[in-house]
């Protein structure tokens, strides 16, 4: 249920990393579980919750690796909190069978990647974007799941609290996809005095497994209330009861889960426009390069060029149909990304023009530079 | 199942999935007749299991909170939960394959942190789920699915590695030694703090065929040969204890407790 809670730190202007703006808007959001493992570039996040939880009254656990990391956090969602962690590529993929687990006992919980240059140990330092469709794909078997991305220290704050609010009301693993530039990155952060919560749909004795009404979200009792709760990764009805050898069972399980995702997207999906009115090519952007992007636009504009961008702030489930009607007025569609092209085929599924993807996997941002001298290119 | 435990069962569930001959079934019964004799409130509790055979003692049949969770993964999930919320008490239940080998880091750090958490470990020495491959707990020699020449390297010590890794509570008995189980398992549930019980629990249709026990009573007699308890074991020489399964239990067994 949504509800207005104070922020937890005074309302004013800060001066903060990417890094300490989601630990500050985990709090804000209610965060009281934190279970990680070290890894650069998003340490700066466990060491400030370390410290955040304890003057809230939260709990706090570094564990042994990033499997129990994410298990941890989905053991203390059933206990009641809402939980998180935050990674990057290496452990990101070390979490992905208990991240599938989540998303089948459809568990809230946030994970924050902050993507640094893979594959591999890459890297460590350097940024990228490589993990858009690990986020979305990296576990087996069809699932949802709801991943955001933040291009400024305001966001990384603000998309924390957001996907907080997606986990619980939407019963679903959350990422939010923030990379090595934006978690770095210090700039001005301005906290307001409230902040809008939402809290997990509790009703005693109901189903907490299935709705007739898929897009509905089932309630979700926690551990110790009496209930006595079956959670289970195998195939179960709505009571949780194992159903592994019932082709219907599992038919009607996926699909609901996939359905819950995709029949609430407008609700989801989250797109930001800039002069796309009367552009006859736009740039599809996300995270840090929305960034060179909006300098990129702005001086080709100056110069009377007719260039706009759709950043998305949602990159799952993915606004295909944005990028439909997006694709129907313009010419021509960008994509520049730190990856060999992962938003640029997805955004090729739904759009009518050409797509270009840019891409650019140097462990370096894209400049405006480079943004400018492609789109002059197209033009 | 005697029908006085029947109130501890979760409606609805009519039988279990063990394999005739299967221990399983007879921790299952111990396990609940411990919380009876210690008055707890088996609603109270959350029990938590990996996958594997042993995973399903539990999960769905006890009338509490279940959480049948990943492979290995066991003990990390019942972290979460235990620390978020202390006032729930948690039993994992898992097999030696879930906890001391897919899952056996966290098994070692849950220990470290000495977390209280009651760990029950069914030891059937061998992956039974999966067609009797074998384990970190199978004996030296012995014939598996994957060892058809016999198992070429040494099993674990499971109380040794908990007790190394900063186990106060460790035991470990055999099914065929229900008494001093429960003894155990009741000692454990008022203790505060980790601990961790080893639970010899025969598999006659994995690990029993491929090694010339192949019927449930010449593996139980098997196991009531080859276990001996510290005390007995004090008496033989090194040539006796060759082979030998020491039971009883480890640490400071009675100094947490209350």
């Amino acid at each position: 249920m949504w509800k207005r809670v104070r922020s937890s730190l005074p309302k004013g202007r800060y001066y903060l990393s990417g890094n300490e703006a989601v630990a500050e808007g985990a709090i804000a959001a209610g965060c009281r579980f934190y279970a990680g493992y070290p890894i650069t570039p998003s340490s700066e996040i466990m060491e400030r919750m370390a410290h955040r939880l304890g003057e809230v009254g939260g709990v706090f656990v570094q564990m042994e690796d990033e499997l129990s990391s994410i298990a941890a956090v989905i053991g203390a969602s059933w206990a009641g909190a809402k939980a998180m962690t935050a990674t990057s590529g290496p452990g990101l993929s070390l979490m992905m069978e208990n991240i599938g687990y989540a998303a089948f006992t459809e568990t809230p919980c946030l994970i924050v990647d902050i993507q640094r240059a893979g594959p591999a140990t890459g890297q460590a330092t350097r940024v990228g974007s490589g993990d858009i469709m690990q986020a979305k794909w990296g576990s087996h078997g069809d699932y949802q799941v709801i991943a955001l991305s933040p291009w400024s220290v305001q966001e990384m704050y603000d998309q924390t609290i957001q996907a907080f609010n997606c986990a619980e009301r939407y019963r679903v693993p959350t990422f939010l996809l923030g990379d090595e530039a934006i978690a770095h990155l210090r700039e001005t952060l301005e906290i307001k005095p409230w902040v809008r919560a939402f809290d997990r749909k509790q009703s005693k004795g109901k189903p907490p497994f299935d709705s007739k009404d898929p897009r509905q979200i089932p309630p979700m009792p926690a551990f110790g209330e009496g209930e006595s709760l079956l959670v289970t990764g195998s195939t179960h009805d709505g009571l949780g009861i194992r159903r592994t050898d019932d082709p219907k069972v599992h038919a009607r399980l996926v699909k609901r889960l996939n359905d819950k995702i995709l029949l609430n997207q407008e609700d989801i999906i989250d797109v930001e426009t800039f002069l796309l009115e009367d552009a006859t090519v736009a740039v599809l952007c996300y995270g840090f390069t929305a960034r060179s992007t909006l300098t990129a636009v702005k001086e080709l504009r100056g110069e009377g060029y007719k260039v706009g961008f759709m950043r998305l702030r949602t990159l799952w489930p993915f606004p295909h149909r944005g990028v439909g009607q997006l694709s129907k007025r313009v010419d021509k569609i960008l994509v520049p990304e730190m990856n060999r092209g992962q938003v640029a085929g997805e955004a090729m599924k739904s759009s009518r023009c050409e797509v270009v993807s840019f891409c650019q996997t140097d462990g370096e941002i894209i400049r405006p530079e480079v943004i400018r001298k492609e789109l002059v290119r197209l033009l | 199942m005697a029908r006085a435990m029947q109130q501890y069962l979760r409606p609805g569930i009519p039988t279990t999935p063990f394999c005739p001959g299967c221990g399983h079934g007879i921790l299952l019964g111990l396990i609940l007749r411990s919380i009876d004799a210690m008055e707890i409130d088996i609603r109270e509790m959350l029990f938590v299991s990996g996958i594997g055979c042993a995973a399903w003692i539990p999960s769905p049949h006890f009338n509490a909170d279940t959480f049948h969770t990943t492979h290995g993964r066991a003990i990390a999930f019942a972290t979460g939960a235990k620390l978020y919320n202390p006032k729930l008490r948690v039993m994992v239940i898992s097999g030696d394959g879930d906890l001391s080998s897919i899952g056996g880091n966290h098994l070692i750090h849950a220990a470290r942190r000495d977390i209280d958490l009651k760990v029950i470990c069914a030891n059937n020495m061998i992956y039974g789920m999966t067609g009797g491959q074998v384990a970190a707990t199978t004996p030296l020699g012995s014939t598996t699915s994957t060892t058809p020449l016999g198992n070429p390297y040494r099993p674990f010590d499971l109380c040794r590695l908990v007790e190394a890794a900063g186990g106060k509570f460790v035991a470990r008995h055999a099914v065929t030694q229900p008494l001093a189980l429960v003894e155990s398992i009741k000692k454990s549930l008022s203790f505060t703090g980790f601990t961790f019980i080893e639970v010899l629990s025969p598999c006659a249709t994995q690990f029993g065929s491929k090694n010339l026990l192949e019927s449930a009573p010449k593996m139980m007699k098997w196991l009531m040969e080859n276990c001996v308890t510290r005390e007995e074991a004090e008496e033989l020489s090194q040539e006796e204890l060759e082979g030998k399964i020491i039971t009883g239990e480890w640490g400071d067994v009675e100094g947490s407790t209350g």
